[in-house]
């Protein structure tokens, strides 16, 4: 579980860089208007958020020893804005619908199967019914048609990991440079990085890459 | 007022952006709706940007409309790819067939400029022989078009752009050298490299349409690698920044968020009339003696059927039947891996090396035509997406797998699908913010394009493994680009428009985008979007002069 995750970029953090050359202005505004998002919902009903907020625990867990990430109310975020991808599955109803439909599903699927809710129900189980989701297996009536697989992919899974790999937090976990613009990057061949790259740790270097990500800007 | 350039227009009051400078402006001639200009085109592409600059330089009147907001990249682009989202065509459009397509930030733009906004600047040329790929190949349809000719115009669009490429191209007829000189080759693109070495295969540094030597208001690329999300530093030379300030210092009007609604005929329906738009909430109607219509393979079909009338009932240039059908996108299937060394592909441009050899060898293929394989460079958000989707991975297992993203490679193809008349865009009953029927765009893979998708993931399973790479996976579902839907052709029988751009039905009508195409290759269609829209402004002059316009 997320206690015993592999750490390969301590000490990195992407938001030193805010200040740097690797952040004009409009993505300082951008970010920051990101990272003022608060974690509750402005879209959807509170029973729609507290399943929703379940389902992203299970889809992108995270660690108890940083601030989380407010991936629930980035999905919200999305629907508030009614930001749609420009095409949609002819099997699937419009953002916002698909989302409140699906949620209710999942959680009508709960209450079938286990007598509860989704958010009740312990990890394994909310996982196996996503699982159920995912292989289209899913046919409550409060699905009105949609196919729990297509949901399931061209909304559920795009749009919570895109949400979470959306935040700064998320680059930091994986080394990603993050902004970029205008200094860019010069070192490009294997193995190399340049001073405004994240260091990654080889095992056993921790204590010196964390010092040494931690003048990263 | 509001600067926002997604709300209100920027271009007018005799005024365009500068793009190359914050805030800026430049003097832009403006024309009245009364006025009867010789050409109002639809959509500011790689063809509508790029001929609405051909067609000004020769002389005519010429007032260019696009959906999209003007953008100013330095001012208005960020490191950010959800903010960059704004670039795209996201007005709903209803996919299905048996493969539906995935349209938005892949392959659809809205912005002056299009597509080539946020296009990844491969410029390729196709090779000689699709040009008559029923006659020379057997399989689709022969263009109207001889490809020496093509060629003088592809060497005119790589100059115009300033292309950075290889001093030696290894595939097709030798070709002069490319203008600018070619790009450092990042880790990801090393990798395809050394791949094809392993396999005895030729590659190239990739030709891209970003600067590799400054050049005017424009420095060379920083390797800042967002460019598919938009170019903030004005390396890219897309149509924005290079056709249509040419467009206007030569007496061009560009008008912004002018979403074209309607293709007007005169009463016998002989001729066309001009363009109703909407801009700044009201509906309005340019007068023109000749509309290009230039919105790329899915809006371009979809503005023709909602332009019917009493006497063209199945819509505009539709005697055919043909618009709307044989949409083609291109294979873009890849395979994935580890690599022990850091390469840290978000770095430089997505695809800085490639091979072109399964274009041009035709030994050993069960399939009709060729792909090219490029490496890549995804943003961390499209790739931990690409890998919940189509590797199932998601919770712990997903947040692990994402851990690797500075040591995962990739290669990816560019690879030809047939024509097939069954791929088609149609209207929807659902209406889009402007009360227009929306866009059904349906698509089902056909068993060459199968055939052609299994030859490259073992191609490309070959390669990785000959650099070493581990945990390789393939990704199946995925395709770029538009194209068909208004193909080229001899015969107004079997095709829409004439090898000059000009649709058979009605005289004064063209279309030159993407949707011209009868075949797609396996190429990048950018540079022959280009390559089409500048023969078609030399032809257009050539007839005005002859008085047959």
């Amino acid at each position: 579980m997320p206690e015993g995750r592999l750490d390969r970029y301590p000490g990195y953090d992407v938001l030193r860089k805010r200040d740097t050359p690797s952040w004009n202005d409009v993505t300082r505004r951008v970010i920051d208007a990101r990272l003022a998002i608060s974690d509750r919902p402005r879209f959807l009903s509170e029973t729609d958020w507290a399943t929703l907020q379940a389902i992203c625990e299970r889809v992108v867990p995270q660690p108890p020893d940083r601030p989380a990430i407010p991936v629930a109310a980035l999905v919200d975020d999305k629907l508030c804005r009614d930001d749609g991808d420009g095409y949609r599955n002819a099997k699937l109803p419009r953002l916002r619908e698909a989302w409140q439909r699906g949620l209710r599903a999942i959680d009508a699927e709960a209450r079938v199967a286990h007598g509860t809710g989704f958010v009740a129900l312990d990890g394994d189980a909310q996982d196996a019914l996503l699982r159920a989701a995912k292989q289209g297996d899913l046919r409550h009536p409060a699905w009105e048609g949609m196919p729990s697989d297509v949901f399931f992919d061209a909304r559920l899974l795009r749009d919570i990991v895109h949400a979470y790999y959306s935040h700064p937090t998320a680059w930091s976990e994986i080394g990603f440079g993050g902004p970029a613009s205008p200094r860019g990057y010069v070192r490009m061949d294997f193995d190399r990085r340049d001073r405004w790259e994240a260091v990654e740790a080889k095992g056993g270097d921790e204590a010196e890459v964390r010092r040494r990500n931690q003048r990263v800007g | 007022m509001s600067d926002d350039p997604q709300q209100t227009p920027r271009a007018k009051d005799g005024r365009a952006p500068d793009v190359f400078h914050e805030g800026g402006w430049i003097p832009m001639r403006e024309y009245r709706e009364t006025d009867e200009v010789d050409f109002v085109l639809v959509g500011t592409g790689a063809g509508g940007g790029t001929l609405a600059c051909r067609l000004a330089e020769a002389g005519f009147s010429v007032v260019a409309l696009d959906a999209g907001p003007y953008w100013r990249p330095l001012e208005d682009f960020a490191s950010d790819e959800v903010e960059q989202n704004k670039l795209y065509w996201t007005d709903e459009r209803i996919c299905d067939g048996e493969n539906p397509l995935q349209l938005g930030s892949n392959n659809s733009g809205k912005s002056v400029g299009g597509s080539t906004v946020h296009f990844a600047m491969v410029s390729l040329r196709f090779r000689p022989e699709w040009f008559k790929a029923r006659s020379l190949l057997g399989y689709g349809a022969d263009w109207p078009l001889d490809w020496r000719e093509m060629w003088h115009y592809y060497r005119e669009v790589e100059q115009a752009l300033k292309i950075a490429g290889p001093v030696t191209y290894p595939w097709g007829p030798k070709r002069p050298r490319y203008p600018y000189r070619p790009h450092e080759v990042n880790a990801a693109g090393l990798v395809l490299a050394k791949g094809a070495e392993a396999l005895g295969i030729d590659w190239v540094p990739t030709p891209l349409a970003t600067l590799s030597a400054p050049r005017g208001n424009s420095p060379p690329c920083v390797y800042r690698g967002f460019c598919t999300i938009g170019c903030s530093t004005n390396a890219k030379q897309s149509a924005l920044i290079t056709w249509i300030p040419r467009a206007i210092r030569a007496g061009a009007e560009i008008r912004d968020l002018a979403m074209v609604g309607r293709v007007e005929t005169d009463r016998d329906g002989g001729r066309v009339t001009g363009v109703r738009y909407q801009r700044e909430g009201r509906w309005r109607f340019q007068r023109a003696r000749n509309v290009v219509v230039a919105g790329y393979a899915i809006e371009t079909p979809r503005l023709l059927l909602n332009s019917a009338t009493d006497r063209w009932p199945d819509g505009l240039a539709n005697s055919s039947g043909l618009v709307g059908k044989n949409l083609m996108v291109q294979a873009n299937q890849a395979v994935w891996g580890t690599m022990d060394e850091e390469i840290r592909w978000y770095k430089g441009p997505p695809s800085l090396a490639l091979t072109e050899h399964w274009n041009y060898e035709d030994d050993g293929k069960d399939f009709f035509g060729g792909y090219a394989i490029m490496s890549q460079g995804p943003l961390p958000a499209l790739w931990a997406s690409t890998q919940a989707i189509d590797r199932d991975l998601w919770g712990e297992a997903l947040i692990q797998e994402m851990q690797k993203y500075n040591h995962q490679v990739g290669l990816k193809i560019v690879g030809e699908m047939l024509p097939q008349e069954r791929n088609r865009v149609t209207l929807a009953d659902e209406t889009d913010q402007y009360g227009l029927p929306i866009a059904r765009v349906t698509y089902s893979w056909c068993d060459n394009d199968h055939r052609l998708i299994d030859h490259a993931l073992r191609s490309m399973t070959q390669a990785m493994q000959a650099v070493g790479a581990r945990e390789l996976w393939e990704q199946r579902n995925d395709t770029c680009h538009l194209n068909g839907t208004a193909r080229m052709g001899d015969d107004p029988r079997s095709s829409v428009v004439d090898a000059d751009c000009r649709s058979w039905d009605i005289p004064n009508l063209w279309i030159c985008d993407g949707s011209v195409f009868p075949t797609v290759g396996g190429v990048n269609p950018s540079l022959t979007i280009q390559a089409i829209a500048c023969r078609t402004g030399d032809r257009i002059k050539a007839l005005a002069a002859r008085g047959e316009l």
